[in-house]
């Protein structure tokens, strides 16, 4: 049997000086890491603030609200498809949550349940309507993101709703060993998500759909139970994020979370993950995550006006991922 | 010759227009079939019937000797049917070993409870399996992406081999190929053959499919019109067949 061409072994392209070989192999998530921890240094320098307990256990008790969201919508950006509804859903949530307790006084627990019964019954909603009416999913949680915020909005009357119960808010602002609570739920979830993604079957399957669709459809692989899961996954994420929400605030706000459904996605991309399908991590979605809480953080201490930090997001946000094409192309070997 | 597969009187038709007017087809074990023809003669569709994406109109498909009814792709593997699109129909995120496994992965359980993907047996059969059909696909290549047509051709025939499929359907599986990398593509054809399956092998390239294959069916307007053994035909046999020039002469 002839062996041909068929036998470029991949070392060849390597080759070269040990940092192009660096390059060519850490993953995007390192440097985003790596800009991260520059960030700190900075602001630890310029900042007399920054470096305080009290600012960091702020940051963690953030990132962990935001890296949720974001941990949920990584699972439909994997499939090749998105979730532009995350940030409504955490709104609505909320409002749906606090008016249990504050209007028809439920318990905590009962309104809990309910409110999380809701987030995945969207999602599954969302899953069923990409996959059996072949509506894009663009379209879908548009339709999602204008639609349950409306609902958030009428609900409510537009008006926060308060009276929560004490606990919630120390629940909060509780930590075990120093740790804030919410960090460690956010890290636990975390690590449920990236067992989920990296040794399950149906983890798996998500990257396969997302990278070729048709070829998961041939060798077998029931699409739509995966689709229905992952957009089901990121509704309920999007409203656990939204309960903490209210519980941080203690209150409910019909407006609260909103356009935090980009900053989730642009968290995953420059973590990333590719909105083309197939790749993207839950680590790198927690780094991306830390990176825009961090620079949120950072402008505030130093008192940088608002509206330069959303153009500051926007420039990174290009960088990252003209960076990472950069670097596709050269190990493909085009560029 | 005893028929591993045998397709009697496929009929089927999309909306108004016929595609398949009762085809006849037999697959013995250790054979490559080729099946060639003119564009819209059929040639898909028929394999489509036969890898589960289409189901017929009337007609029977039999796997050693019992009906079966292929409904969906999955089924079809289940039977030990596999295909090999010219598409090179892969996930191009996963590794080598992933796509080698897609959709029956091992399991193993954690703490006895939990099923994950037994990763490190999926690895070791992986090397094993590309060591046996003498392909040096790298090892280390993280997703298949980064492999060339001929190499991520390999690899769905590497999953053939390696799930002992009875039936492979090569579906113009060089088309997308570099010259260089045809022959070792024929090459692996002719070893699942060897290896005991039974090889649909659909192609444009008559001196391709007279080097590869052992019979020819000759399939026009929906008809299969001709077999032969590859030694005892020619191209432009072949060729008369395709077009019509014998139908006409009847």
């Amino acid at each position: 049997m002839s062996e041909g061409t068929l036998s470029r072994p991949v070392e060849e392209e390597a080759s070269g000086s040990f940092l192009v070989e660096l390059q060519h192999r850490l993953p995007l998530e390192t440097y985003v890491l790596a800009l991260t921890v520059l960030v700190w240094v900075l602001l630890a320098i310029f900042s007399p603030y920054f470096w305080t307990a009290g600012n960091i256990t702020n940051i963690l008790r953030q990132v962990s609200i935001d890296a949720i969201l974001a941990f949920g919508s990584l699972f439909p950006i994997i499939l090749a498809g998105i979730d532009l509804s995350v940030g409504s859903v955490a709104g609505l949530s909320g409002v749906v949550f606090s008016m249990l307790i504050a209007d028809a006084g439920q318990g905590l627990l009962v309104a809990f349940i309910a409110t999380m019964a809701m987030g995945v019954v969207i999602g599954v909603i969302n899953g069923w309507a990409i996959d059996r009416l072949g509506i894009p999913p663009f379209i879908v949680t548009l339709a999602g993101l204008q639609g349950y915020r409306g609902l958030a909005l009428l609900l409510s009357g537009g008006m926060t709703i308060s009276g929560m119960p004490a606990g919630l808010q120390a629940f909060s602002l509780s930590s075990v060993a120093h740790v804030p609570t919410l960090f460690l739920l956010m890290a636990v979830i975390g690590l449920g998500a990236h067992f989920l993604l990296a040794y399950t079957r149906l983890g798996r399957y998500m990257y396969a759909i997302g990278s070729n669709a048709e070829a998961a459809r041939r060798v077998g692989i029931r699409v739509i139970h995966v689709t229905t899961v992952a957009y089901a996954l990121a509704a309920g994420f999007a409203t656990l994020s939204g309960l903490l929400l209210v519980a941080r605030l203690s209150m409910g706000s019909p407006t609260a979370a909103t356009g935090s459904e980009l900053q989730a996605i642009a968290a995953a991309v420059v973590g990333g993950a590719s909105l083309f399908g197939g790749r993207g991590t839950i680590l790198g979605c927690f780094i991306g995550a830390l990176l825009f809480t961090t620079i949120g953080n950072g402008a505030n201490l130093l008192g940088v006006n608002s509206f330069w930090q959303m153009v500051i997001e926007g420039l990174l946000i290009a960088f990252v991922v003209y960076f990472d094409n950069l670097q596709k192309r050269r190990q493909a070997g085009i560029g | 010759m005893a028929a591993l597969l045998e397709v009697e009187g496929l009929v089927k038709s999309f909306g108004p227009v016929d595609v398949l007017h009762g085809v006849d087809l037999a697959l013995a074990a250790g054979e490559v079939l080729a099946l060639v023809g003119d564009n819209g003669a059929g040639k898909s569709t028929l394999i489509k019937h036969i890898a589960g994406v289409y189901r017929p109109d009337a007609g029977e498909i039999r796997l050693e000797g019992r009906p079966v009814r292929i409904e969906t792709p999955g089924r079809a593997r289940e039977l030990g049917i596999e295909t090999v699109y010219q598409d090179l129909a892969l996930a191009d995120e996963l590794s080598v070993g992933a796509n080698i496994f897609l959709g029956r992965e091992p399991v193993r359980r954690l703490l006895g409870l939990i099923p994950v993907i037994d990763k490190a047996r999926i690895r070791g059969e992986t090397d094993a399996l590309l060591a046996r059909i003498e392909s040096r696909i790298p090892r280390k290549a993280k997703t298949v992406s980064r492999l060339s047509g001929g190499q991520r051709q390999a690899v769905s025939i590497a999953r053939a081999l390696y799930w002992q499929a009875k039936v492979v359907i090569m579906d113009e599986p060089t088309a997308a190929l570099a010259v260089m990398e045809r022959e070792h593509v024929i090459g692996l054809a002719r070893r699942l053959a060897a290896e005991g399956a039974g090889v649909i092998y659909i192609g444009h390239n008559l001196i391709e499919i007279l080097e590869v294959a052992d019979r020819v069916s000759v399939m026009y307007r929906g008809r299969i019109v001709h077999v032969t053994n590859a030694r005892e035909t020619n191209q432009q046999e072949l060729i008369k067949y395709m077009t019509g020039f014998t139908e006409a002469a009847h």
